[in-house]
């Protein structure tokens, strides 16, 4: 008897992309003085659409348009009108949601199951919690009045487009700032339909200005006279780019940056939770996450049984078209990362670090990796230590949880991890003594509004969320002085 | 005849002891009378390194001391600072020229600012973290940790409280210090580290080196196991290439855009430079909802 599934597939009807998108400048929707790209759904290769992108003169007039509105009428609007404003877009997100979702899939290749649960919902949740902060800034315990930074350039990532539009622009505005931001070349989608939301919410000119393009418009951003605040998500090379081109600038910096996030499966887990927890943590996104689970820290005494059962979950996993409900692992975002990706697996195998890879079978167009384990890794080898973003999951061994600790901390990185034991002790010990901004014991791969996210060391600094995300976007009273 | 006085020799603070400089340099300090006050350590590149060493050896015990505890100590070198107070008054006037006053309102003013921070360090969860109100079955908490190491160049605004007021805050989050002192008085800031030696902090909590700012502080800022800096005491014009070196290891830095008045009531800014947030998740289940209460 055949069990497999029908195909469920959502329609790409109803994203209804436009041929073509415009530079969100000032209020209006504009052309750009740069070259047009073009955005390709990553599940098919093909191309989705045209968009305009900024040159570096409009660069300058977004961040004059950003000024103006910042003296204008947003710092003349007071905290609780602010918030409406925000509460409003959170609103119609959610009210536009199964169109974003549809269209966040289509120009990022992951699952609709995701955009559809996760990426949308999640980024109307972010507008809606800051609104709420923006006239209750002196309850911050930030001082009795932070003041916002001025305008604020934004630079954001491909694996979660809408939702980090979100993630930077609900805090900026809820502070009192303006801003000018840039999606990622490969899926500046969904962050120009948010456009039309700020636009219909009535947002005035210039509060947000979204310019699509390459890393030239970033740069140009970041470096810009007029800004007073960089908010970078990204790779950890062009993070130290930016932290080193900002030295002296006085223009106040969050990176949030890459990660080697362990996951760490004592011999006393629920192992059923911690195969699904270690699944979700690697495969999530197709593990384009920088806070991904990419390194499984088992315990010896059942890392062959674990593994065994960890193969036999990911052999189930079904691996292709991203608008099928059913979808659990849709296309990787592009070429590039396609090639970044295969091409690490390569080293692994030349590296002795035994290489697994489901037997799915993979669509025969599009941008697809089959969900890969080594087996046998130790710690020098480049995918024990490298972040691969793609769904590959490398393994170590430990026998003691000082050695769990050590191996987890041994990394320029310091984003996330997980914790696996029915041990509440030992659960929370771990999380107090692992080097990472994020701890999930026995889950993984949770996000909300009201709870900071952000890295140590190599995986940057500033916090995005809660009260320290804040504070990112605001200058205290003492921040000059004492 | 007059007695001769028995001058002291001031040294580097290392890893709780007070050794000279490897290098064997020193350089002479003058009063304001043009009298010699005494031959410092003029720190080199190793020093700098072997307190970074240091620093990261003293940084487990710190961190891992309890709140409480850190507070205690914290308040002792309060104690021990106002019994040293007539010392370091002295060596104030004898550095600056100020009236004695002036110079007794400074370190009054820097023994309250240590007792300031004593008071912070089991304050700091509560103020900068907290339980997370998720949407979802879970108890999400985030609490702030130490950085690690950081690296403070001392203002030399004036001899004793600029020194107090970056070191304190740095010690209350948990972290451990390698501070560069103010060139011009290696005698109030190796006082302090003797205070400091006495008062039950660990060694290598404050690693204390004199000399030349400029020299040493490019080391410190491209040290790979420095995670934080503080330029406070830094020339603008100087801060670029250290902010610069900084990056190539992420490290958090400090780099107030205005002097700081060090005489007025501080606020959190120094905390949280060198503090990271932590978020923590794990489920609850159903039992939280059937029990009617979430977090």
């Amino acid at each position: 008897m055949d069990l497999t599934y029908a195909p469920a597939l959502e329609s790409a009807a109803i994203a209804a992309i436009k041929p073509r998108y415009q530079l969100f400048l000032d209020g209006a929707f504009v052309d750009g003085g740069g070259d047009d790209l073009t955005s390709v759904n990553p599940a098919t290769g093909e191309t989705l659409t045209t968009v305009s992108t900024a040159s570096a003169a409009d660069v300058d007039r977004a961040v004059a348009a950003a000024r103006r509105a910042y003296d204008g009428p947003w710092s003349r609007l007071g905290g609780a009108e602010r918030g409406k404003y925000l509460f409003r877009i959170a609103r119609a997100v959610a009210e536009r949601s199964r169109e974003l979702a549809v269209a966040e899939t289509l120009d990022n290749g992951k699952p609709i199951r995701e955009t559809r649960d996760f990426d949308v919902p999640t980024a109307a949740q972010h507008f809606f919690h800051h609104a709420g902060w923006a006239d209750k800034l002196g309850h911050l315990g930030l001082g009795p009045a932070p003041r916002p930074l001025g305008v604020a350039g934004q630079v954001i990532p491909w694996n979660f487009p809408l939702l980090m539009a979100a993630w930077k622009i609900a805090p900026a505005l809820a502070a009192g700032n303006t801003v000018v931001l840039k999606p990622a070349e490969t899926t500046p989608v969904t962050a120009l339909i948010l456009a039309e939301i700020l636009a219909d919410a009535d947002l005035p000119p210039g509060v947000v200005n979204i310019l699509p393009g390459a890393g030239d418009v970033g740069s140009a951003i970041v470096n810009h006279a007029g800004v007073d605040k960089v908010a970078f998500t990204g790779s950890t090379p062009v993070g130290k780019r930016i932290q080193s081109e900002l030295a002296g600038t006085g223009k106040k910096l969050t990176l949030e940056l890459g990660g080697k996030g362990a996951n760490i499966v004592f011999a006393d887990a629920a192992i059923d939770q911690a195969v699904e927890g270690i699944v979700s943590g690697i495969f999530f996104n197709q593990g384009q996450v920088c806070c991904a689970g990419s390194r499984l820290l088992v315990q010896e005494s059942i890392a062959e049984e674990f593994l065994e059962r960890l193969k036999r979950r990911v052999e189930t996993l079904r691996v292709g078209e991203p608008l099928d409900k059913n979808t659990d692992v849709g296309a990787v975002n592009s070429q590039m990362q396609y090639d970044k990706i295969t091409g690490l697996v390569e080293v692994g195998a030349e590296e002795g670090a035994g290489v697994w890879t489901s037997s799915c079978t993979l669509p025969d167009r599009g941008w697809f990796v089959a969900p890969t384990l080594f087996t046998d890794a130790t710690a020098s080898m480049r995918v024990a230590r490298e972040e691969i973003f793609g769904p590959v999951l490398t393994t170590l061994t430990f026998r003691t949880p000082e050695e769990a600790l050590a191996k987890a901390n041994n990394t320029p990185y310091g984003l996330s991890a997980g914790v696996w034991t029915e041990k509440g002790s030992r659960a929370m010990g771990m999380a107090a003594g692992l080097k990472a901004g994020v701890v999930w014991d026995n889950t993984f791969n949770k996000f909300d509004p009201t709870a900071s996210f952000g890295g140590y060391g190599e995986s940057g600094f500033g916090r995005e969320g809660g009260t320290a995300g804040m504070a990112a976007y605001l200058d205290t009273d003492d921040e000059g002085a004492l | 005849m007059a007695r001769l006085t028995v001058a002291k020799t001031y040294k580097l603070y290392l890893g709780g002891a007070f050794p000279r400089s490897e290098s064997g340099r020193t350089y002479q300090v003058h009063d304001t009378k043009g009298s010699l006050m005494a031959n410092a350590a003029l720190a080199s590149r190793k020093d700098a390194r072997n307190a970074v060493v240091a620093a990261r050896s003293g940084l487990a015990t710190w961190a891992g001391a309890t709140p409480y505890n850190r507070g205690q100590v914290l308040y002792r070198v309060a104690e021990m600072l106002e019994a040293r107070r007539a010392d370091v008054v002295e060596l104030v006037v004898q550095s600056r020229g100020v009236k004695v006053a002036e110079a007794r309102a400074e370190v009054d003013a820097a023994v309250d600012r240590v007792v300031h921070y004593a008071g912070w360090t089991d304050k700091l969860s509560a103020v900068f973290g907290g339980a997370n109100a998720v949407s979802g079955p879970y108890f999400s908490y985030s609490a702030p940790e130490p950085t690690g190491v950081v690296a403070v160049a001392a203002s030399s605004a004036s001899p004793l409280l600029p020194l107090v007021s970056a070191v304190l805050p740095v010690l209350a989050g948990g972290n451990t210090a390698v501070v560069v002192a103010s060139q011009a008085d290696p005698t109030v800031a190796v006082t302090f580290a003797e205070v400091l030696a006495t008062s039950d902090v660990p060694a290598g909590v404050v690693n204390l080196l004199t000399g030349d700012q400029a020299e040493i502080m490019p080391w410190l800022a491209s040290h790979g196991d420095v995670n934080g800096l503080d330029l406070t005491g830094v020339p603008a014009d100087q801060r670029v290439a250290l902010e610069r070196a900084a990056a190539d290891t992420v490290k958090r830095v400090h780099s107030p855009r205005r002097e700081p008045d060090f005489t007025a009531a501080p606020g959190t800014a120094r905390l949280r430079a060198f503090l990271e947030t932590k978020t923590v998740w794990h489920p609850v289940g159903g039992i939280s909802l059937a029990s009617g209460s979430a977090y």
